[in-house]
């Protein structure tokens, strides 16, 4: 951390002067490890048509969030994942089994869930307001152990994509294709659902639960609209992130905004922006 | 891969390179979708498999490929060799495309035959085989073209690229030409011609589409649940059976016409 003080220290904002304003620092490094990580992620969201389903895990998060809250974990966080996983994992499983349309199924789970999570978080005569803080995020409460976290999560999803992103790709572009080619589609699919569920759950503190989900699909969507292969795609995807959330925290910092939905507006803007600029006939 | 050269099966069963399935029987929530089947593919033969919707053509597909359990046998004797499975190419179903997908197919093409991530820039290693693939079905110019962007002949012949590596014993297309243009439909065929002299394979396709049929096929499988008629194309769709399994006119003289 020390090394990362110093080289923020060489930036000319009147926050990144040496001995001060940590929080910012961390924040600044923090999203510089989301940011690629969502931009990864987003592209296959986009290609798997699954944007609502990543917003129901959201929902799904938050449920294990007020599940671990009642039973009285001081980390909630990894009860929250833990749902998510089984969330994500129920989820690819009906949507495998039953003929029912992805979509009934997704608004079936997601409300369910979230009644779940606000029935639970209200049980007794509680107040709502405590959660309050995980609806809208705080990436400036961000810690330096838990930005060695997210780095480890980058790491274990860049291996994934590494090692599995062929097959990810042939099992939602072809499936029919994909189990020809003896590739386990169901398996495919329930390992990149648990990877959002983590992702998401992980990161809903500092980017706030209500804007999440647009991480998660405005990267993708926007390189969408630009590229021509798969290269292109997540290159363009992985830096509009990256610049949308730099930006976004900085422009936060000085407006006293909040830094997700901040960053969530550039992107939009940037998405519309790629709309204009696409080549004809797309 | 090669395997050796020989004759093209002759009319009957030579015993030798030959797909056989005997007595092959399917049922799916007590429904039976196919029972009784019987017949030998042999190799260098175009073979269509024609049949209504829901005759359970595509069944009989994923039943020879092995993604389905069934009764009866399924038996392939290579050429002077000991009975083995099949390698089997499958060029399946397509679906359709968004014309928006990031996706060109030497992405789609490099994801499914080499372990090259396709996140990352494609080598120059990899351009060359996917070239040399689509070289067999004359598609060198599709390389760059996203899969959205390609006709339906196009696609099948991409498609077509990819089920003959690595180079299979036998080939399975179901449907190959729907979505296809009359243009696209005869290169597609005269393709398929040509591709079981070169590499001396069995066809085996499925198709709705009969006029073209007594040209590229040299037998023809009515299927209905069971096999209801087998035999040379013109002798197949001048049956009865034909006529009613798709509810058409008695056959007039001078057998089926379009």
């Amino acid at each position: 951390m020390t090394l990362w003080y110093r080289l923020v220290d060489l930036l000319p904002f009147a926050w990144a002067s040496p001995g001060s304003m940590f929080f910012m620092k961390n924040a600044l490094l923090a999203i510089l490890i989301i940011a690629p990580l969502f931009g990864l992620l987003s592209t296959l969201v986009v290609e798997n048509r699954m944007s609502f389903f990543s917003d129901a895990l959201g929902h799904s998060a938050f449920t294990g969030v007020a599940i671990g809250t009642l039973a009285g974990l001081s980390e909630s966080t990894w009860c929250a994942v833990l749902f998510a996983i089984a969330f994500a994992l129920l989820f690819t499983y009906v949507r495998q089994k039953s003929s029912m349309n992805t979509d009934t199924i997704i608004g079936v789970f997601s409300s369910a869930a979230m009644a779940l999570g606000i029935f639970l978080s209200t049980l007794g005569g509680q107040s709502f307001s405590k959660f309050n803080a995980l609806l809208i995020g705080d990436i400036l409460s961000v810690e330096p152990a838990k930005i060695g976290l997210l780095a480890l999560i980058l790491v274990v999803i860049l291996l994934l994509w590494l090692s599995s992103f062929n097959t990810l790709l042939l099992s939602s572009v072809h499936p029919t294709l994909a189990d020809s080619r003896g590739i386990r589609t169901f398996w495919e699919t329930a390992l990149f659902t648990s990877a959002i569920a983590v992702v998401v759950t992980i990161s809903m503190t500092w980017i706030g639960l209500l804007v999440i989900n647009s991480l998660l699909v405005l990267p993708g969507a926007l390189a969408r609209n630009l590229s021509r292969n798969m290269a292109q795609y997540h290159l363009v995807s992985v830096l509009s992130a990256l610049v949308c959330g730099i930006a976004g925290l900085i422009s936060s910092y000085y407006l006293g905004t909040s830094a997700g939905a901040t960053m969530t507006l550039y992107l939009a803007l940037l998405f519309f922006a790629s709309l204009l600029l696409r080549p004809k006939g797309r | 891969m090669s395997f050796p050269n020989h004759r093209s099966g002759a009319p009957g069963c030579s015993g030798t390179c030959c797909l056989q399935v005997q007595n092959l029987g399917l049922t799916l929530q007590d429904q039976v979708i196919l029972r009784n089947i019987n017949f030998h593919l042999h190799c260098g033969e175009i073979v269509a498999l024609i049949g209504p919707n829901g005759a359970g053509k595509t069944s009989l597909f994923h039943s020879i490929l092995g993604h389905m359990s069934h009764s009866g046998e399924i038996r392939f004797e290579p050429a002077g060799g000991r009975p083995t499975r099949p390698l089997i190419g499958y060029v399946p179903q397509s679906p359709q495309f968004d014309s928006g997908d990031p996706i060109s197919v030497l992405d789609f093409f490099t994801a499914a035959i080499s372990r090259w991530p396709v996140f990352l820039p494609i080598r120059k290693r990899h351009r060359d085989r996917v070239l040399a693939c689509l070289h067999r079905v004359q598609g060198e110019a599709l390389i760059d073209k996203r899969l959205g962007t390609l006709s339906g002949g196009e696609l099948q012949r991409v498609l077509l690229a990819l089920a003959l590596e690595p180079l299979p014993q036998i080939l399975i297309l179901d449907e190959p030409l729907s979505g296809v243009d009359v243009e696209g439909e005869y290169q597609l065929l005269s393709m398929l011609q040509e591709i079981r002299t070169r590499y001396d394979l069995s066809i085996l396709f499925s198709t709705h589409d009969f006029s073209t049929l007594p040209q590229y096929a040299d037998r023809v499988i009515l299927l209905q649940q069971e096999i209801l008629k087998m035999g040379p194309p013109r002798e197949v769709l001048s049956s009865k059976e034909f006529h009613a399994a798709f509810h058409l006119q008695a056959p007039q003289e001078g057998g089926w016409s379009p």
